[in-house]
This record gives C-alpha cells, structure tokens and sequence, in this order.
C-alpha cells in the first residue's frame, strides 16, 4: 500500500530547475531545436511515434528534447499529451499496397516482381564508427538517381496466395470497427486485430527478446522474412459533414510479414502461415519483432502446444507497454515509508514467532 | 489513459464505394492536395489571392485525433495500429458557401487556408482561378518531390543471386 506524503515542495521546484539546466547541458554549445531532432534523429523519433501510438513527427520530435533522449520518457509524455485530445473518428484502412515505396526486400524470394530495393538501409554497412561525422560532418553527396522512377509494387505474399501455399489474412467477418485498447478495459483471450494494436505499441525491446525467444526454440515457428516494406501510405478519413472520404495526410509506416512453417490440421492442409507487424515511420527491428510474436500468439487458433511465454497472450500482451511498466517499477523509488515501517514491525514480530519456535522445539526434542 | 469523447468511431466505413458525383470527385481532388501542402508554401500561395471574402468560423481551427487503421497481414480485416493528430477547421463564406479542412498534423494557420479555398473552390466564379493558381502548381511540385524520391530508391534495387555449392 502507498500512504502519500506531504511537503517538500521548494526541493521539488528546485530539483525542476536543475533538471531544466542540465537538460540543456553547457550553454557554450547551440540549443538543439526540434527541427534538428526530426531530420537527423529520425529513428529514435519514429520510435517515440509508435510506442506513444501518435503519428506526430514533430511531438514526437519535441518530446525527445523535454525528455533529454529518454525514450520511455518521452513516448510517455506523448501518451499522455494524447489524452488532452478529443478524437474525430477512424481512418479507413490505409492500403499498404499501394505504399509509395521507400525500401521493400524479401528474403525468401529473390526474384520478386518489383524487385528487392535496399532504401536507406544500415544493412550491409560495416558498422564502424565514422570520425568524419564527429569532425565537421558536412552535407553528404547526394543520392543517385535513376531514370526509372521506382513503381509501387504488390504485395510478395499476394503472388504465392494465388496457389494456396499461403495463408490469406481472413477479411473483416463484420462491419463492427475493431476492438481498441485505448477505449475498452482490455479482456483475455482477445482477438488478433486488438492483439496487434498492443503489440503495435509493444516496447521494442520487449517484443525484441520475445521474438529472438521463439528463435532460439522457445515455440519454434522457422520464420522467413516474407517481406518487409517502408514507405508512405494515404490516409484517408470521411468526415460526417461531407459523407465521402477525403485523404488527410500521408503517413510513413513499415510493414514485416513473416511466413511460417505450418503441418496443417485436420482441415487445412499443410502451408505457410504468417505473422505481421508494422511500426510508424520507420522501425524495421520492431516490425518483424512484432511479426514473430504476433504469429507465436496464434498457437491456440492454430491448434499448437503452448508451452513458450511468447505463446502466453495474458503474459506478452499485459507486460509488453512500457508505460504501463515503468509507472509501476519506477513507482517503487516514490516514498514507501509508512508502508516500510509496517513491514519491519512484521518482520522482527516473525523474527520473535521463529525464535520462541526454536525454542519450543528444542524442548520438545529433549523429551 | 483513456480518451473519452462523444464524436462516434466511423469504424469500417465502406461509403466510398458509393459513386462519387463529379463535383464531390473535384472536391476531394483538391482536399487531398491541400492536406499534402507544405503550410509555408500553401500559406504564401494563398496570401497571394487577390480578393479574399468575408467568412465566420462554423468550427475554429482545432487539433484531435484520429485513430489510423491498418490491415491484418496488409490485406486483411482491419485493425488500429494507433493515432494521428489531425486539425479540423469549418467556415462560412458571406455568401452561405461552408467550407472543411481536415488534416494530419496541428497547423491550424493551414487548416484556416484550407478551409477558406475549399469553400472558394466552390463558388463557380472563383474555381478555375484557384485551381490554376494553387491547386495545379501544388500538386504538381507533389508529384516532383514524389518522382524525385522514387528516382533514388530505384536506384537501391538490387539483384542478388545465388551461388550453387560446389561439393553436391
């Protein structure tokens, strides 16, 4: 139980202002400004997006500056920026199909109608660190360009769909929106769309061990990166005034469809399953994380053993938001004292209980 | 961290699939390119209209949410993958002409402009004028920036091959 405490309020304002001075560091250097986070520290703002679950590249952006880089800190200060806003409604589904491509590889097909396009990749980089960047950095030399401008390109697991080797993700069996955490109290077993809103808020670290869990034979599922795909998607949202869709943005997302080994069952023959994830703006790591839990989260509907915590839907689902967990673990550094003085008064009461309990039993061994 | 609000969800809504009339086809034409405008730029073009009318506000620029769907596996049925801010903004023109903006992001100062032109675009004196002053100029330095990026990511396409093993 947490009893509150009072006071200490000039300390508190104090230590705001020390930490408002310390987050701007030496004044001696130029003030990062919100423009320079955006451009230049694109992934950790992207990250910021898709755990806050707000597409908002420059909240995202000023969130990482408030917070000093602390990502949790800042995608925490975006979920509750969040919750100052009314919402206006729900996008139609965005068609990933159509996405203005920025990067789209598969890895299990090499010949892929399209073809595979590397994009601005860390990827076959040799991971050193590159001093020239530290000494005066510079504009780098601008990117090739070719005649051909790149086509949008269909989805890799659409060609294979066609023979049955695949699964077909099932089609809405309703015109019920589908469930969303964020409005309804959260109720296990839940369904594979409401599943891949929380993990699509999921910590990436989180979903990241998880996922390399179920690769090194916790839940096996031998998974193939069927494709991975980056780039920009329409939204479009039809506002009650005008009764017809209108597009209201773009919006930069990744998309990572696993396929998996399946045996087949009783009434489906054997073939690929798959598992999904996406990530807002660009989040390879995360989205292909969130593909292999998201297809060892399918173990019941597929009728396997579950005998892995990444086939846990209460486990995986109930720890993977990380604002939810570090509320509850840094809560433990908020003062517990009343709490910590009844525990020590029970503690040296046992602490009697088991000595006078000694004691009565060596007497009663010595009759 | 719950967000409550009257406005009802419109889920999966499947209207579009009702024909459009070809005035609602322009309209959206030119709503969507404006969403996409660069709000300095759109801005600019704007203050550089000659004649603007008198309007009041039905709805002042405000900033919300709208939850962003996906589909399961790409393709299939629909889920939230999470939010988007989006800023609304309702006018009407002296002469009864009542003109929306709905955009991603909270520039208010642009969904104002946004607003304001979706309501002249619909008064048939004004239209051809604003369409080739600011609709047709903006879409088409949309679709420069989009070509001019394509360009560069076809050139990061890649042709792997595989290398038979020699021992089998």
């Amino acid at each position: 139980m947490y009893v509150a405490v009072k006071g200490g309020e000039r300390a508190i304002d104090n230590a705001h202002r020390l930490l408002a001075e310390d987050r701007r560091g030496k004044t001696s250097t130029p003030d990062l400004t919100v423009d320079q986070i955006r451009e230049q520290m694109k992934l950790a703002v992207d990250r910021v997006m898709t755990e806050g679950s707000v597409y908002d590249p420059d909240l995202a952006a000023l969130a990482l500056k408030q917070a000093r880089g602390d990502m949790i800190e800042a995608i925490f200060l975006v979920r509750a920026y969040r919750t100052t806003l009314a919402r206006f409604g729900s996008s139609l589904p965005v068609e990933t199909g159509s996405m203005k491509i920025d990067r789209r590889i598969s890895a299990a097909f090499k010949d892929v109608p399209g073809g595979q396009i590397l994009g601005p990749t860390f990827d076959y980089t040799h991971r050193l660190i590159d001093f020239k960047l530290a000494a005066d950095g510079g504009d780098p030399e601008e990117a090739i360009s070719m005649d051909d401008a790149m086509p949008q390109a269909r989805h890799v697991l659409d060609l294979l769909a066609g023979e049955g080797l695949v699964e077909t993700p099932e089609a809405s069996q309703d015109q019920a929106p589908p469930g969303d955490i964020t409005r309804t109290p959260v109720e296990f077993p839940m369904d594979r769309s409401t599943r891949l809103q929380s993990l699509a808020r999921g910590d990436e670290g989180f979903l990241l061990a998880l996922g390399y869990s179920t690769q090194r034979g916790y839940a096996r599922t031998h998974p193939f990166a069927g494709e991975i795909r980056v780039g920009r998607v329409a939204v479009e949202f039809q506002p009650e005034e005008l009764g017809f869709p209108i597009q209201i943005g773009e919006m930069e997302m990744t998309e990572c469809n696993m396929i998996n080994q399946f045996q087949g069952s009783k009434t489906v023959p054997p073939q690929f399953t798959r598992g999904y994830g996406i990530a807002l703006g660009h989040g390879e790591r995360k989205a292909m994380a969130m593909a292999l839990v998201d297809r060892s989260l399918r173990a019941g509907e597929l009728g396997e053993e579950r005998t892995a915590p990444s086939q846990d839907e209460e486990f995986v689902l109930s720890h993977c938001d990380n604002v939810q967990a570090t509320g509850f673990v840094e809560h433990l550094k908020l003062p517990h004292y009343v709490d910590f003085q009844s525990e020590l008064n029970l503690v040296r009461k046992m602490r009697r209980q088991v000595e006078d309990g000694i004691a009565f039993a060596g007497k009663e061994a010595a009759e | 961290m719950r967000n409550e609000s009257s406005s009802p969800d419109t889920g999966n809504n499947r209207s579009w699939e009702v024909p459009l009339s070809d005035d609602q086809r322009a309209r959206q034409g030119w709503m969507g390119v404006l969403s996409m405008a660069p709000s300095a730029r759109l801005c600019d073009l704007f203050d550089a209209l000659p004649e603007k009318p008198g309007f009041e506000f039905l709805r002042k620029p405000e900033s919300g949410l709208i939850m962003t769907q996906g589909r399961v596996g790409g393709t299939g049925g629909a889920f939230n993958m999470g939010e988007m801010t989006v800023t609304r903004c309702s006018v009407k023109l002296s002469d009864g002409t009542v003109g929306h903006a709905y955009q991603a992001g909270r520039d208010k100062k642009k969904a104002r402009c946004c607003a304001l032109l979706d309501a002249m675009l619909q008064q048939p004196e004004r239209q051809r004028e604003i369409m080739n002053s600011i609709i047709e100029p903006l879409k088409a330095e949309q679709a420069a920036r989009d070509l001019a990026r394509a360009k560069k990511v076809a050139a990061t396409k890649v042709d792997f091959f595989t290398l038979v093993r020699g021992e089998d």
